[in-house]
């Protein structure tokens, strides 16, 4: 290469400054706009991915923006009818051109590699966040097609309803009643796949007050789309405050029911854009009953849907 | 007597399917009537379906492919509009319906529009460019091919008899099963994919066979042009991915027919065995399509810069350390399951190792231009909008590859977006690279570049516009597969998805426009010296279209890029090589095995969907004993005169000849 | 490229098959080992190569299902495990079959070479007795744990045992049509190249029925019962 080349290049490093302060500019402003999303995390484990997602966006636009105007800059300059281009008909190797082009992609992914084995280590699900309070423990069913929390300290269960302490680590462990799903609070960061048969763990925290967005991000059948609910950040008082009205028999959609394994069957059954529900008491160790398999897996579209009055006693019995 | 089938599986009370249904059917019943009434019937049968000369076969492939496309953009433009108008509302497309659709979309784009097209590219060129008359089973060939648009057949069939799957294109278990999955939309992808499946590990077997084994004279393995090295390594993968694709497929058949439990979940099964076994398969086959694809844009780059391409030993390095790579990844596909630190920081790692063999192709493509000629015709635009929007397919998918950053984007429309981004620019871009790239060898004219150019710029800029806010709205939260939302910020990303969508749709007709144009002006277009682009391997030293038997005699090889140094030497030498003595060739004589055996393999497929036995055995038989026939042929070859060969090989001469002349009049 | 390509005389070596179309069959002594130095390879090596090509994508299939079983091997839900439903004699006499079957399809193949068409048809029925007998035993086994009420439906495992087991039982039911196809063949064609070729492919797909055999012998019923 022509030594005359090393200022053009200079000046291609400026521009590509400024298009990556541009971007970088873009990309905050979309991350401040949206009040949604995982650019706008509100809990550490979603903070920590944002700038780890952050990082990785910087350092892969430092080697595909220059790529991408090398490659148009060199179609362009060596168009045919541009005369003054040097054409070089059998110009086709150069071991040091090579060297740069092998080692540019591997140093880049021997970096980010490090992020990634540091990041998936940090940043485990499984891994109990660093706190000095204890944590909240809470069992996530996947049923069709609504969520179940279950609050075993605190014997008390929802449906479509999440509602957490702030600053507190909230301790998730999930399954799925029939199909796969994946539990996701897009502002709390890491999700989690529920399946059949196996305990998935997942820990998350909420630093802020709010409502944030949970859903399913894994196809689940028809009524997949609405696997939403709603997740419920507040204060430690607060929720004190939920915890002893839903135990009292109020709260959302609350009657007094308790979820014992009857209703829990009912509660198989697929059933579409069901309203936030609460029980004031839960049946011990259900969650494990529907790990093992003790408890029937979700009857599928078979069994008649919706609207079964809960005094039928569902065929075969109860356990 | 019909098993599960009666009169209820016709859509009669749904509307869309209804109308799409019989148009479908009406107007294939008009095309067939025509061809039959028209009298061309005859021309069909001998010239095209029950040919078994390769380049015959692979126009079938493109043309399947193409018109898969054209299916599976239909799907498109009914996803988009769905969730443009599903904000806080039902939409048009209830969810039993819009969960079909996107099935259909992933199992039609990639079974039967990519790879058909892909597929067809290798088994026209591959061939030619190796300097030989046929593939090593041509036979084989065609019942590949046949068995592959029985597949397409049979998905097809399933928009007006019955239903689609409704789990996704990849049909993970448990909600594949039958508790789950009581129709027959899932036995119709299990058949239609299984049997393609097997067309496409024969297709593998036969071209892998053919680069190995049958080669021109002096044409060594560090002489074959660059698509065919990358045809080898695609073939290798269908060799060893699609096998474990058909033992998955097979295992849940056996689950949802006769009450196996491998992935029920229950008595011990295990759905996520499905998941590992299946993207054993799922991510070579990414690289089945893209493969090839990266040799088509070698090819086009190295030609229409009018130089060799750069590094071509380091690009062979570079295929081959992606063929191997490409088995040590599918675990990115669960970093979201679970799995433990350290399977996902070391899954995280291979997975992004790929990226520096494909970064080094992207350099290598970057340099072939470098103190080239760059040619702007239509197959290097294609080229160079590959080379500027795969790199941000690829650089998105380095980031997928980091698990935290995986455990907030897995299944989100960022990722929508990432795999369309690499899929559609590496193999749908490399698709019409190649085929206005090579339509001139197969048909002796050349595409229209103005329709051709209009294509590319629409489609391109459709394409954009389609997967940036998809990108953005990942960001977002947005999931994939939803029916319908509430989140008021995704709606205008979504929005403008579905406008971006509509500019590809003009690029789709440009397309078409372009064919058509290029057919009705095809005098004007004609390309009589079978070397339209100053080619430098094999395929542009034989007439266009080639005669049945390539080369009136089989090219011998002194170096890379064979005919580049052919016309080189007949340049400074101001001459053509003396001619050579021609002798009779022997060329495999035309069969209906193949078309035959698609007929009962789609009884069979259909048989088995409605779980009608006697049928599925009769097809069976039938099937075996086309084979038996076959076997039993006493003649299996014609031959053709030397004085045919000598007829057309001195009328290429001729060509050649006055292509030299006048360079030398130019010259001068 | 050099002067010396250009006037290097196209060579065209007088040949009875130039295209290697194979119509001339068996051609001993080609100059092209399909390494790209002489031009395509004769059409036996093609054949037997793509047919090796298929073998092995086979094996492929059956490493998947291998690899189902090693998984699915504990999930006997309450059922029986191999310990208890695996009969090493029944299983003994079947791999003796097998492997016999294969020794004497060896000796088919030797009377082919030798053209010699009575010996060769007794060897194949020869093969095929054994590669019956070998069948029928496995269906016996099927059937005793069917009536028994183990039937694939009955645990993972046994889901797993079948499909490995049957789908080499199927195999060998597909070789055992094949063969009596090529038995046919050779009555009525006689020792055709084309006919030659083929029964070199049986000939691989049955030696190859026997190395997965070894493997289900050894995976399935040895480290089952141990």
């Amino acid at each position: 290469m022509d030594p005359g080349r090393h200022g053009r290049r200079g000046r291609i490093g400026r521009g590509w400054r400024i298009l990556g302060r541009v971007a970088a500019v873009s990309a905050a402003g979309l991350a401040l706009s949206g009040c949604t999303g995982i650019l706008a995390p509100r809990g550490p484990v979603g903070g920590a991915e944002r700038t780890i997602l952050f990082d990785s966006i910087a350092i892969m636009l430092a080697i595909i923006v220059p790529t991408m105007i090398g490659t148009l800059a060199f179609a362009w300059w060596y168009r045919e009818s541009n005369t003054k281009a040097t054409y070089r008909p059998d110009w086709a190797y150069s071991g040091r051109i090579e060297l740069v082009v092998w080692s540019v992609p591997l140093l880049t992914i021997i970096f980010l590699g490090g992020i990634a084995w540091v990041g998936s280590h940090d940043l485990d699900p499984a891994k109990p966040l660093a706190s000095d309070k204890k944590p909240v423990v809470v069992q996530v069913v996947s049923l069709d097609w609504k969520w179940l929390f279950i609050y075993p300290e605190q014997h008390i269960a929802t449906v479509n309803q999440l509602v957490i302490p702030v600053g507190t680590p909230v301790d998730f462990s999930l399954t799925s009643s029939s199909v796969w799903n994946s539990f996701f609070i897009t502002q709390l960061g890491s999700m989690i796949y529920t399946m059949k048969g196996m305990t998935s763990r997942l820990n998350l925290q909420a630093d802020h007050e709010g409502t944030y967005h949970g859903l399913s991000t894994h196809f689940s059948g028809d009524g997949f789309p609405d696997m939403q609910f709603e997740t419920r950040a507040v204060s430690p008082d607060a929720f004190q405050a939920w915890v002893a009205e839903a135990q009292g028999g109020g709260g959302q959609g609350g009657g007094g029911q308790t979820l014992d394994d009857r209703l829990y069957r009912d509660l198989t059954k697929q059933s579409v854009a069901d309203a936030p529900k609460t029980y004031h008491a839960v049946a011990d160790g259900l969650f494990e009953r529907v790990v093992s398999g003790k408890l029937p897996p979700g009857p599928g579209p078979n069994a008649p849907t919706g609207g079964t009055p809960p005094d039928v006693t569902p065929k075969g019995g109860t356990m | 007597m019909l098993g599960k089938l009666s009169l209820s599986a016709l859509p009669l009370d749904q509307p869309i399917p209804l109308i799409a249904g019989a148009a479908v059917v009406v107007v294939l019943l008009g095309v067939i009537g025509w061809i039959v009434f028209a009298g061309h019937l005859p021309y069909l049968w001998k010239e095209w379906i029950t040919s078994v000369d390769h380049k015959r076969i692979g126009v079938m492939y493109v043309v399947l492919g193409l018109v898969m496309l054209i299916r599976g953009f239909s799907d498109v433009v009914l996803m988009r509009s769905q969730q443009a108008v599903a904000y806080k509302s039902p939409g048009f497309l209830p969810p039993e319906h819009y969960d079909q659709i996107f099935t259909a979309h992933g199992t039609i784009m990639i079974f039967f529009g990519a790879m058909p097209f892909i597929i067809g590219l290798m088994n026209f060129v591959v061939p030619l460019q190796l300097g030989v008359r046929d593939v090593a089973f041509p036979t084989l060939n065609s019942v590949s091919f046949w068995l592959t648009a029985t597949g397409a057949l049979l998905v097809n069939m399933s928009l007006v008899i019955g239903e689609f799957a409704r789990t996704g294109w990849w049909p993970s278990p448990p909600l594949s099963e039958v508790t789950y999955s009581p129709g027959v939309g899932v036995d119709y992808y299990l058949w239609a994919i299984q049997i393609a499946g097997i067309g496409t590990l024969m297709s593998g077997i036969n071209l892998t066979t053919t680069i190995l084994k049958m080669r021109a004279p002096g044409m060594s393995y560090l002489r074959m042009p660059m698509f065919c090295w990358t045809a080898l390594a695609s073939n290798l993968l269908i060799v060893a991915a699609f096998p474990i694709l058909t033992a998955t497929l097979a295992m849940l058949t056996l689950d949802r027919y006769l009450g196996f439990h491998f992935f029920t979940d229950e008595r011990g099964g295990n759905s996520m065995m499905f998941m590992n076994l299946f993207w054993a398969w799922g991510h070579p086959e990414v690289y089945i399509l893209a493969l090839p694809g990266y040799g088509v844009f070698s090819e086009v780059i190295s030609t229409f810069s009018s130089k060799p391409l750069f590094a071509y030993r380091s690009m062979v390095a570079a295929t081959m350390a992606i063929l191997v790579l490409s088995f040590m990844v599918w675990l990115h596909h669960f970093f979201t399951m679970g799995p433990g630190g350290d399977v996902n920081g070391i899954f995280g790692v291979t997975s992004m190792i790929i990226a520096v063999p494909t970064g080094v192709k992207v350099f290598d493509w970057m340099f072939t231009m470098y103190g080239g000629r760059v040619r702007f015709t239509t197959p290097m635009l294609w080229s160079l909008g590959f080379v500027v929007t795969f790199v941000v397919g690829g650089a998105t998918g380095v980031l997928l590859a980091v698990p935290p950053a995986d455990f907030v984007l897995h299944n989100s429309l960022f990722l929508v977006a990432h795999f369309h981004n690499v899929m559609v620019s590496a193999v749908i871009f490399a698709g019409f690279a190649g085929y206005g790239y090579w339509f001139p060898k197969a048909f002796g004219f050349k595409l229209h570049e103005g329709w051709g150019k209009a294509a590319f710029w629409f489609s391109v800029t459709g394409f954009v516009a389609v997967f940036a806010p998809l990108y953005v709205v990942g960001l977002l939260g947005m999931t994939r597969r939803m029916q319908h939302y509430d989140v008021p910020e995704w709606r205008p990303w979504v929005l403008a998805a579905s406008a971006g969508v509509i500019v590809m749709a003009i690029g789709v007709v440009c397309q078409i426009v372009q064919l058509v144009v290029s057919i009705r002006r095809r005098e004007e277009l004609r390309d009589v010296t079978g070397d339209p682009w100053d080619g430098r391997s094999l395929e542009w030293a034989t007439a266009s279209p080639p005669p049945a038997f390539n080369f009136a005699v089989l090219p011998e090889v002194h170096g890379e890029e064979a005919y580049w140094g052919v016309k080189q030497a007949a340049r400074d030498q101001r001459r053509l090589r003396e001619e050579p003595s021609y002798e009779a060739v022997e060329m495999p004589l035309n069969s209906a095995t193949g078309v035959i055996c698609a007929f009962f393999a789609t009884l069979v497929g259909f048989a088995m969907i409605w779980h009608i036995w006697w049928m599925a055995g009769l097809g069976l038989l039938g099937a075996f004993a086309t084979f038996v026939i076959f076997a039993w042929r006493d003649r299996v070859e014609y031959e053709i005169p030397a004085e045919t060969v000598a007829r057309f090989d001195r009328a290429n001469r001729a060509t050649r000849a006055e292509a030299l002349a006048s360079l030398r009049r130019r010259a001068a | 490229m050099s002067d010396a390509t250009a006037n290097a005389p196209i060579a065209l070596r007088p040949r009875p098959d130039p295209n290697h179309l194979g119509h001339t069959g068996n051609r001993e002594g080609s100059r092209a080992p399909g390494r790209g130095t002489g031009g395509p390879a004769p059409k036996r090596i093609v054949v037997g190569y793509g047919f090796w090509v298929f073998i092995l994508s086979d094996i492929i299939m059956f490493a998947a299902l291998f690899a189902a079983y090693a998984v699915l091997r504990g999930g006997t839900a309450d059922g029986p495990s191999g310990r208890d439903i695996f009969d090493l004699d029944t299983v003994a006499i079947e791999t003796g079959c097998l492997l016999l079957s294969s020794f004497v399809c060896g000796l088919a193949t030797l009377a082919l070479s030798a053209r010699r068409a009575l010996l060769f048809q007794a060897a194949m029925a020869g093969t095929f007795l054994l590669g019956a007998g070998f069948l029928a035993l496995e269906m016996r086994e099927f059937a005793g744990l069917l009536a028994r009420g183990d039937g694939p439906d009955r645990s993972a495992f046994l889901s797993s045992f079948f499909t490995l087991v049957g789908c080499h039982g199927l195999h060998v039911a597909a070789g055992l049509l094949w063969l009596l196809t090529m038995m046919a063949q050779v009555l009525t064609k006689g020792f055709r190249a084309d006919i030659l070729r083929r029964t070199m492919c049986f000939a691989l797909f049955w030696h190859a029925l026997d190395i997965i055999w070894v493997a289900v012998f050894t995976i399935v019923y040895l480290m089952g019962v141990l």
